[in-house]
C-alpha cells in the first residue's frame, strides 16, 4: 500500500494506551483520503454517539475461527443496508464477503447509533464501518510485519490473509489476538483505491432475501420462544378516550385466557393460543366502555385548519436582497392531507421479563430511545431493559412499531418468565399510527423580463415530524396507564435536516429568497415521521412551482431548471434524465391524454441527488391519471451496492406515486376512519407503469449519500406536472384524485 | 383434525374455527404465510389448497379436513429453491419482503395452470396483493423469469 | 262415423287458421318496417347549450346507458356489450356520435323515435333487449337532452360484434309482433291521485332508470309481466330483490333507506349494492338529490307501510346494538359479541361462519367497509340463495383508488357440500324464513355464472360513500 502507516507511529508516541481518539466524520469527508493522500489532521468531530465507540472492536471483530463480524447500530428495514455494511467491510478488510456476518441494532451489544432514519445509515455507520475496516486491516498488517520481521509496506493483504512478498499467508485468524482490535480508532485511515473496489459497487445478492424466499425465519412476527403465549391489546375508540369500565370476568374464563391485564385505560389479555387471543380481545374490546374526548378537523378544510393555528415562526432562510421589479410575478399554494406509513405487516413485538429484567424483540427504528423510554415507562433502570431489532414489515418511518413493543412489556410485566408476543390488528395499526402531517405550502416568486427567477418566497405550515421515543411519553400505552405519562411538547428537528421543512430551501441559485416555516404546535391527529418528512411535501411544492414558473417564463422545464442550478453533480442528474427519457425529443409525438413531467431535488440538500421524469397519461372521462413510464437518475457518491439503490428508487417512485394520486387519511369529528385497506386504497398492481428505469451516476471517492428517501419528493412533482401537461390543468392539492382531476379539467 | 400441508399429513387439536393461517405459523411453524389484515384485504397469507390460491386468514381450519395445502416451504428450500424462488432471489425481487411469499404463491399457481401465461395475465392476477414498499416492478420481472424457467423445466422434462 | 267427420272438420279448420296465420305472418315478415329517416350530418358538439347537455348527463347516469353501451374494456358508449337473453346474446350498439358505427347520422327525430317506439334510423326494429318499452315515457324535452349529450360525447369508430340469435329471431320485423303485444307507447302521464315527488319518482323509476326490466318477471316471451311489476327478476345471474310488498328484507325499505341506498350503493340497514345493481349505483352517485329523492318517495310507495320488524331481526338488532353502536363502537377496536355463543357448535354451517364470516360481519367497522349483519340482509333472506351464494364465491374487489367494501371470495376454499351447509345455516340462523329449496341447484348455477357474476371493478364500480356511514359532512374526503 503507498503511504505511510502514520496511526501507530504516533499513538506509540504518545504512550501507548490507545488514548488517541479517532474523529470519524459522519459525512466521510475524510473518506476523500483515498491512495493515502493526507488531508490534515484536522480532527471531524464524531456523529452522535459515535465518540463514545471509539473503540474498533465495537463495529468490527475478528473471531479464531476466522469468522468475521460486523456490528452496526442502524436496522435493516428491507432497504438492503445488512448487504452494504458487510459489503463496506468486506471491502476494507480485504475479506471475503461470505466470511462476513453482521450484527444490527441491539441495546446490549451494538454501538447507539440512535435512529435508523434520515438515510443515514450507510452516510453515517456505513463510514465508520468503513474506517473501523481500514484500521483493523492495518493494525493486522502491523501485526504481520512485526511477526515476519517484514516491513508493512511489502505486505498486501487478500481474501483474510496478509501476504508477505515471498508468497506466505499469514491469515487473519491467526494474527488476530485477544484485544488487539480493543483499541480507538485513529485520526486517519488507509482507505482502499476507489479504483480497486472489489465488493464495494457490485450488486452483491442481498443477503435476508434467500430466507425471505424460501419460509426461513426473517421476521420479529417469526420469532417462537419456547413457552411463548399470545397477547392483544384493546384500543379505544379514539385519541385520549378513558376506560370507564370493562367487565372482564366473561373474557378471563374464556378458553386459553391466561390473564387480562388492565391499568388505567390500557387493557390487554394473554392467552395460549393466538386466535384464542383474538376472540378474546373482540369479547374484551366489546365489554369496555369509553369516554371520548378528541376533537379532531375538518378534514374537508385541512389548510385552513393548519393556517389557523397558533404556530411559532421559524426563519429557515433569509436571503433577501433588494432587486428590481418583477415583469412577471406567480403565487401558488399547495396541500397535502394526513399520509399513512400503511405498513404490510401490523406492527408485533416479542417481549420476556424474567422477574428482573425486560428483553424485547422489535422492528423499531431506534432501539436505544425505544429501550429508554419502555424503562421509563416501567419505572426501570435502563440497565436491566434491552432492546433487539428484528426486522419487520417495512415501516418508512416511526410506525407503531415503538407502540406495539411498548404494549408487550406491559403484558409480558404481568406473566414473567414466559415471552409475550404482541400482534397488532390490521384496524389498529391504521387508525393508532403516527402519520406524515398534513401540509399546505405557499410560494411566490417574480421573473425578470428574460424570464429568470429573480425572487422567491416561500412559507410552510408544519406540525412536527418526529414524535419519536424519547421519553415514555411518546408511547400510547405510557400516556394511558392509571399514572399516565403526559405527551412529551413537539420540537421541530432543527434544520439542515429540518422536519416540515426539510428540502424547504430549494437548491437553485436565486438572487434573493426567504423561507419560512409556521411550526404548528397542536397535533389533534397523531403525527410523526413519515420517509422523507417534509421533503415529499416541499419537493413537490417547488418543484411544481419551478414548472408553473418556467411555463410563465416560456422556457423548457428542465432547461429553466439548468439555468437557475451552478452545482455540477445536480446539473449532471437533471441531464442523464432528460437524455435517457428523451426529453428534447421532438420526433415523439405527443399522444392525446398523454403529458410529461420532471423533476428534481437533492435530498435535504446534502444526501442523493435524484431527478424523475415520468409520462402521464389522463382519461378524461373518468379522471384517471396512469404513469405510463419513469426515468430517473441518482447520485448517491460511491455507490455500495447498485441494485439496492436501484431498489430503493424504483420504491420511492411507486410510494410517492400511491401516496400523490390516492392517499389521504380519513376521519370524522372524533374518530379516525381510514381503519383498512378498503378505507384507506393504495397501490394495486394495476396502476404500476409499463417501466421505470433507474440510473446511477457512481462518484467513486466520494462520501456516501443516503438515497432511501431521495426519489419520494421529485416523483411527486413529475407527475402533477405529467397530469398538468395532460390536461392542461396545474393541480395543487394532494392527492390528485379521480374527482379533483375531473373537476379540474371540467367533466 | 387431520390436516395435509405441504404433503405432510397433521394430527391436529385445534378449534375448528380457527384461520389456517394461525394453524400454519403457531401449529406447524411455518413463516412464508404472513398476517397482513386478516381481513382478506392484501394478500400476504395467501397459501394454495388443491392447487388454487386462498386467503389463509379467512379461511377456517374445518374447511380443509380433505384437501391438500400447499405453502411456500412445500415449494423449495434455501438449498434447493423452486423456479418462483430461484427466479425472486435472482432479480432480487425484495425490499422488506413481508408481502413477498403471498404472491409467489399466487403467481405458482398462475403458472401451473397456464405456463404460457402472458404478462398482462400475470399483471392482472397479483391484483389481490398489495406491496408498500413499491416492489412492484421486480415482482412482476421475476414472475416472468420463473415463466421462463419453468418453461425450460419443462421442455427438459419432455426430452 | 260422426267422430271421426267432426275431427276431419276440426283438421280443416285448424288447417285453414294455420294457413291465414301464415300469410298474416308471412306478410308482417316483409312489411314490418317502420319508415327509414334521413341520415343528418352530427351537429357541431358547441351547437348545444350546455345546461341542456349536462341535463342529459344526469339522465344518462339514471339510465345507466354507460353500463349497457359500454363492452368491459371498451370506450364509453361504443357498444359490444354482450347482453345475454334466453333466446341467444344480443350486442349493445354503439351510441357514440360516429357517423359510420354509431348515431352520428341520426337526427334528433330519429333519436327520439328510437327511444319512444325502439325503431332505429334506418326503420328496423330495435330488439327488446333495449330497454324501450321503458324509454318510451320519456318526454320529449329528456330525449332531447339525451341527444345532445350523447351527440357531443367523443365519436369512436367500432362496430360491435352481430347478435347471436337463432332463426327467426335473427329476423328483426318478428319484434314488431312483440311490440304489438307488449309495448305501450309514452309518454309518461302523471297520475293526478299523486303529488308531484311521486309521479317525479314514477317517470324517473318507469321511464328512464327502467327498474322494473331487472326488478320484474318476465314471460316466456321476455317480456315484463305487466300484473307482476316490481316482483323481483332476475339480471346476469343476480336476483332483483322485488320492490314492492314482497320485498323479502328484513327491515323494511322506506323513502329515507332508499335514498341513502341509491345514492351510495350501500344502506345501513340493507347491505351493499354488488352486481348489477353497483353499477347503478356508482352512476346515481353524482345524480341530483331531489331526482333520486323521488324516485325513493316512489319506490317506498310501491313497497307499502313497514311491518314491524320479525323477532329474530329485533333479537339480531338489540344484539348488533351492542356490538356495533354502543360505545365500544369504532372504527378501529374490535368488538365482536358472537352471537353463535362462544362454545363451539357441531353444526359445520356454523363453524364455517364463525371461522370465516363472524370476524368481519360481526365486528365493528363501519358499513359499507365492514360486513353486514347477516340478519339484516335480502341475500339471506331471499327467496333463493342466488346472490349470497355469488357474493360468498366471488368476493367484492378492490377498486383502485376509491374507498369500496372489500371482501374476499371463498370459490376456491368451499366445497359445494360446505358451501351448502353454510348457506343452510345462514337461513336457519339469521331468518325466521322457510329453507330455500333447490340449494345445490342454485350454487351450481352461480359456479358456472363465474364471468357474469363477478362485480366489474375499476373503473366502473365506484361506490364512493362517504367516511363514515353516519356523518355525510366529510364527502371531501373521499
Amino acid at each position: 500500500m503507498k503511504g505511510e502507516a502514520v496511526i501507530l507511529s504516533r499513538r506509540s508516541v504518545l504512550a501507548g494506551s490507545g488514548a488517541l481518539v479517532v474523529n470519524f466524520s459522519s459525512l466521510g469527508r475524510v473518506a476523500a483520503q483515498r491512495g493515502g493522500d493526507e488531508q490534515g489532521g484536522a480532527a471531524v468531530p464524531f456523529r452522535g454517539n459515535l465518540s463514545k465507540f471509539p473503540f474498533l472492536d465495537s463495529w468490527i471483530r475478528l473471531n479464531a475461527d476466522g469468522t468475521i463480524v460486523v456490528f452496526t447500530g442502524k436496522a435493516e428495514l428491507g432497504q438492503g443496508i445488512k448487504t452494504a455494511l458487510l459489503q463496506i467491510a468486506a471491502e476494507e478488510l480485504d475479506a471475503p464477503f461470505d466470511q462476513l456476518t453482521i450484527v444490527t441494532a441491539d441495546t446490549a451489544r451494538t454501538p447507539d447509533e440512535e435512529y435508523t432514519a434520515g438515510s443515514h445509515s450507510v452516510q453515517d455507520s456505513g463510514t465508520a464501518i468503513m474506517h473501523a475496516a481500514a484500521q483493523a486491516r492495518q493494525l493486522l498488517i502491523n501485526e504481520a510485519a512485526t511477526r515476519t520481521g517484514l516491513p508493512a509496506e511489502e505486505l498486501h493483504t487478500e481474501s483474510a490473509a496478509v501476504i508477505a512478498p515471498d508468497g506466505r499467508r499469514l491469515l487473519y485468524a491467526d494474527l488476530v489476538s485477544g484485544q488487539m482490535l480493543h483499541v480507538e480508532a485513529a485520526a486517519q485511515s488507509m482507505l482502499k483505491d476507489p479504483r480497486q473496489l472489489k465488493i464495494m459497487q457490485q450488486a452483491i445478492p442481498r443477503v435476508d432475501i434467500p430466507a425471505k424466499v424460501t419460509g426461513g425465519e426473517a421476521y420479529v412476527q417469526d420469532l417462537r420462544p419456547a413457552d411463548m403465549v399470545h397477547g392483544r391489546v384493546v384500543r379505544p375508540p379514539s385519541y385520549g378516550a378513558k376506560l370507564l369500565d370493562v367487565d372482564s370476568s366473561s373474557v378471563e374464563t374464556m378458553p386459553g385466557v391466561i390473564k387480562v391485564v388492565r391499568d388505567g385505560s390500557f387493557i390487554g389479555v394473554i392467552a395460549s393460543r393466538e386466535f384464542q387471543a383474538i376472540e378474546a380481545m373482540r369479547a374484551l374490546a366489546a365489554a369496555a366502555r369509553w369516554q371520548e374526548t378528541a376533537t379532531l378537523p375538518n378534514g374537508a378544510a385541512l389548510p385552513d385548519f393548519l393556517k389557523a393555528q397558533p404556530a411559532r415562526d421559524i426563519v429557515v432562510l433569509d436571503a433577501r436582497a433588494a432587486s428590481a421589479a418583477a415583469a412577471k410575478s406567480l403565487s401558488a399554494t399547495y396541500t397535502r392531507p394526513y399520509i399513512a406509513h400503511g405498513s404490510i405487516g401490523p406492527s408485533c413485538a416479542v417481549a420476556l421479563y424474567d422477574g428482573d429484567a425486560m428483553t424485547i424483540w422489535s422492528h423499531t427504528q431506534s432501539v436505544n430511545p425505544l429501550r429508554g423510554a419502555i424503562a421509563e415507562m416501567l419505572g426501570m433502570p435502563k440497565d436491566k431493559v434491552r432492546c433487539i431489532h428484528a426486522e419487520g414489515a417495512g415501516c418508512y418511518g416511526h410506525n407503531a412499531a415503538d407502540d406495539a413493543a411498548a404494549d408487550a412489556a406491559l403484558l409480558a410485566r404481568a406473566v414473567p418468565g414466559r415471552p409475550v408476543r404482541l400482534q397488532w390488528m390490521r384496524e389498529q395499526e391504521h387508525a393508532w399510527e403516527p402519520y406524515g402531517p398534513a401540509m399546505a405550502v405557499k410560494v411566490e416568486a417574480g421573473l425578470d423580463a428574460s424570464g429568470k427567477v429573480i425572487d422567491w418566497d416561500y412559507t410552510l405550515w408544519s406540525n412536527t415530524h418526529a414524535t419519536r421515543p424519547g421519553p415514555a411519553g411518546s408511547l400510547i400505552a405510557a400516556r394511558s396507564l392509571a399514572a399516565p405519562f403526559q405527551q412529551p411538547a413537539p420540537r421541530p428537528i432543527p434544520m439542515p435536516e429540518g422536519g416540515g421543512d426539510r428540502n424547504s430551501i430549494p437548491l437553485y441559485q436565486f438572487p434573493s429568497a426567504r423561507v419560512m416555516h409556521h411550526f404548528i404546535p397542536a397535533m389533534p391527529v397523531r403525527v410523526s415521521a413519515l420517509r422523507a418528512l417534509g421533503a415529499h411535501m416541499n419537493v413537490f411544492a417547488i418543484e411544481s412551482f419551478m414548472d408553473e414558473l418556467a411555463a410563465a417564463a416560456g422556457a423548457d422545464p428542465v432547461q429553466f431548471r439548468l439555468q437557475h442550478l451552478d452545482d455540477a453533480r445536480a446539473r449532471d442528474v437533471i441531464s442523464a434524465v432528460a437524455q435517457r427519457f428523451g426529453w428534447s425529443d421532438t420526433s415523439r409525438r405527443k399522444l392525446p391524454g398523454r403529458g410529461r413531467g420532471f423533476a428534481f431535488a437533492r435530498y435535504k440538500n446534502l444526501a442523493a441527488y435524484c431527478a424523475v421524469a415520468c409520462e402521464m397519461e389522463v382519461k378524461r372521462e373518468t379522471g384517471r391519471a396512469r404513469m405510463v413510464r419513469a426515468v430517473a437518475a441518482v447520485d448517491a457518491g460511491q455507490v455500495v451496492n447498485p441494485e439496492g439503490i436501484t431498489n430503493q428508487i424504483e420504491g420511492a417512485i411507486l410510494q410517492s406515486m400511491s401516496w400523490t394520486l390516492f392517499e389521504s387519511v380519513s376521519f370524522d369529528e372524533r374518530r379516525i376512519t381510514s381503519i383498512d385497506w378498503s378505507t384507506y386504497p393504495i397501490l394495486r398492481f394495476s396502476a404500476v407503469p409499463d417501466a421505470i428505469e433507474v440510473h446511477i451516476i457512481n462518484q467513486p471517492g466520494q462520501p456516501f449519500l443516503g438515497c432511501g428517501e431521495a426519489g419520494q419528493g421529485p416523483a411527486a412533482a413529475a407527475i402533477a406536472s405529467g397530469i398538468a401537461d395532460a390536461t392542461g390543468q396545474r393541480l395543487r392539492d394532494l392527492p390528485l384524485t379521480r374527482e379533483r382531476i375531473k373537476t379540474a379539467i371540467g367533466i | 383434525m387431520k390436516l395435509n400441508v405441504n404433503d405432510r399429513q397433521h394430527d391436529l387439536d385445534v378449534d375448528p374455527r380457527t384461520p389456517l393461517l394461525y394453524v400454519l405459523r403457531d401449529e406447524l411453524k411455518l413463516n412464508a404465510a404472513k398476517f397482513g389484515c386478516g381481513l382478506g384485504q392484501c394478500g400476504a397469507c395467501t397459501v394454495l389448497v388443491d392447487g388454487e390460491p386462498v386467503f389463509s386468514c379467512v379461511t377456517p381450519v374445518s374447511l380443509l379436513a380433505e384437501r391438500k395445502v400447499t405453502t411456500l416451504e412445500g415449494l423449495g428450500t434455501a438449498a434447493e429453491p423452486a423456479p418462483i424462488q430461484r427466479a425472486f432471489i435472482e432479480v432480487q425481487a425484495a425490499q422488506c419482503g413481508y408481502c413477498i411469499p403471498g404472491m409467489m404463491m399466487r403467481a405458482h399457481a398462475l403458472l401451473q395452470k397456464q405456463p404460457q401465461a402472458s404478462d398482462a395475465e400475470i399483471q392482472a392476477c397479483l391484483e389481490p396483493h398489495l406491496c408498500r414498499c413499491g416492489t412492484h416492478m421486480r415482482i412482476l420481472r421475476a414472475i416472468r423469469l420463473a415463466r421462463s424457467l419453468m418453461m425450460a423445466a419443462q421442455a427438459g422434462d419432455r426430452r | 262415423m260422426p267422430g271421426r267427420s267432426i275431427a276431419r272438420r276440426f283438421a280443416i279448420s285448424v288447417g285453414v287458421v294455420c294457413l291465414v296465420l301464415a300469410l298474416g305472418i308471412g306478410t308482417f315478415f316483409f312489411a314490418a318496417q317502420a319508415p327509414s329517416m334521413d341520415p343528418i350530418v352530427p351537429p357541431p358538439a358547441n351547437s348545444f347549450a350546455s345546461d341542456l347537455v349536462q341535463r342529459g348527463a344526469t339522465l344518462a347516469a339514471i339510465g345507466n346507458c354507460d353500463v349497457c353501451h359500454t363492452a368491459p374494456g371498451g370506450r364509453e358508449f361504443a357498444g359490444g356489450r354482450a347482453l345475454p337473453t334466453p333466446f341467444g346474446t344480443v350486442y349493445a350498439t354503439n351510441i357514440t356520435p360516429d357517423t359510420q358505427s354509431g348515431i352520428g347520422t341520426w337526427s334528433q327525430a330519429a333519436f327520439k323515435r328510437a327511444m319512444r317506439s325502439g325503431v332505429r334510423r334506418d326503420g328496423a326494429y330495435l330488439y327488446p333487449a333495449f330497454p324501450y318499452d321503458h324509454f318510451t315515457l320519456i318526454s320529449d324535452e329528456d330525449n332531447a337532452a339525451l341527444y345532445a349529450f350523447l351527440m357531443t360525447r367523443a365519436a369512436v369508430r367500432v362496430t360491435p360484434p352481430a347478435n347471436e340469435l337463432p332463426f327467426p329471431l335473427n329476423m328483426r320485423p318478428v319484434v314488431f309482433g312483440w311490440n304489438l303485444l307488449f309495448l305501450r307507447t309514452g309518454p309518461f302521464r302523471a297520475d293526478t291521485a299523486h303529488d308531484e315527488t311521486w309521479n317525479r319518482g314514477a317517470y324517473l323509476v318507469e321511464g328512464i332508470g327502467h327498474c322494473g326490466a331487472c326488478h320484474t318477471p318476465r314471460n316466456f316471451l321476455t317480456a315484463e309481466k305487466s300484473d307482476r311489476r316490481l316482483s323481483g327478476g332476475e339480471s346476469e345471474g343476480w336476483t332483483a330483490y322485488a320492490l314492492n310488498d314482497a320485498s323479502p328484507a328484513p327491515v323494511r325499505w322506506n323513502a329515507e333507506t332508499f335514498e341513502h341506498y341509491l345514492r351510495f350503493g350501500f344502506d345501513q340497514s340493507h347491505g351493499t349494492a354488488r352486481g348489477p345493481m353497483a353499477e347503478v349505483a356508482n352512476d346515481l352517485h353524482a345524480v341530483p338529490q331531489q331526482d333520486i329523492h323521488a324516485m325513493a318517495v316512489y319506490l317506498a310507495a310501491q313497497i307499502g307501510e313497514a311491518k314491524p320488524p320479525s323477532a329474530k331481526v329485533e333479537q339480531q338488532q338489540a344484539g348488533q346494538n351492542r356490538g356495533k353502536t354502543s360505545a365500544a363502537n369504532s372504527a378501529d377496536s374490535q368488538a365482536a359479541v358472537s352471537r353463535a355463543g362462544g362454545a363451539p357448535s357441531s353444526d359445520e354451517g356454523a363453524i364455517i361462519y364463525l371461522g370465516a364470516c363472524a370476524g368481519c360481519h360481526e365486528g365493528p367497522r363501519a358499513m359499507p367497509f365492514g360486513g353486514i349483519d347477516l340478519a339484516l340482509s335480502s341475500g339471506v333472506a331471499g327467496p333463493t340463495p342466488t346472490n349470497l351464494f355469488n357474493v360468498v364465491l366471488y368476493g367484492l374487489p378492490a377498486a383502485e383508488a376509491v374507498r369500496v367494501p372489500v371482501m374476499p371470495g371463498f370459490a376456491a376454499v368451499m366445497t359445494d357440500s360446505q358451501l351448502v351447509a353454510l348457506a343452510r345455516y345462514l337461513r336457519a340462523h339469521f331468518t325466521d324464513k322457510e329453507p330455500w329449496q333447490d340449494v345445490e341447484q342454485s350454487l351450481r348455477a352461480a359456479r358456472r355464472s363465474a364471468q357474469a357474476a363477478i362485480v366489474r371493478s375499476a373503473p366502473s364500480v365506484r361506490l364512493n360513500p362517504p367516511g363514515t356511514a353516519q356523518r355525510p359532512q366529510n364527502e371531501a374526503q373521499r
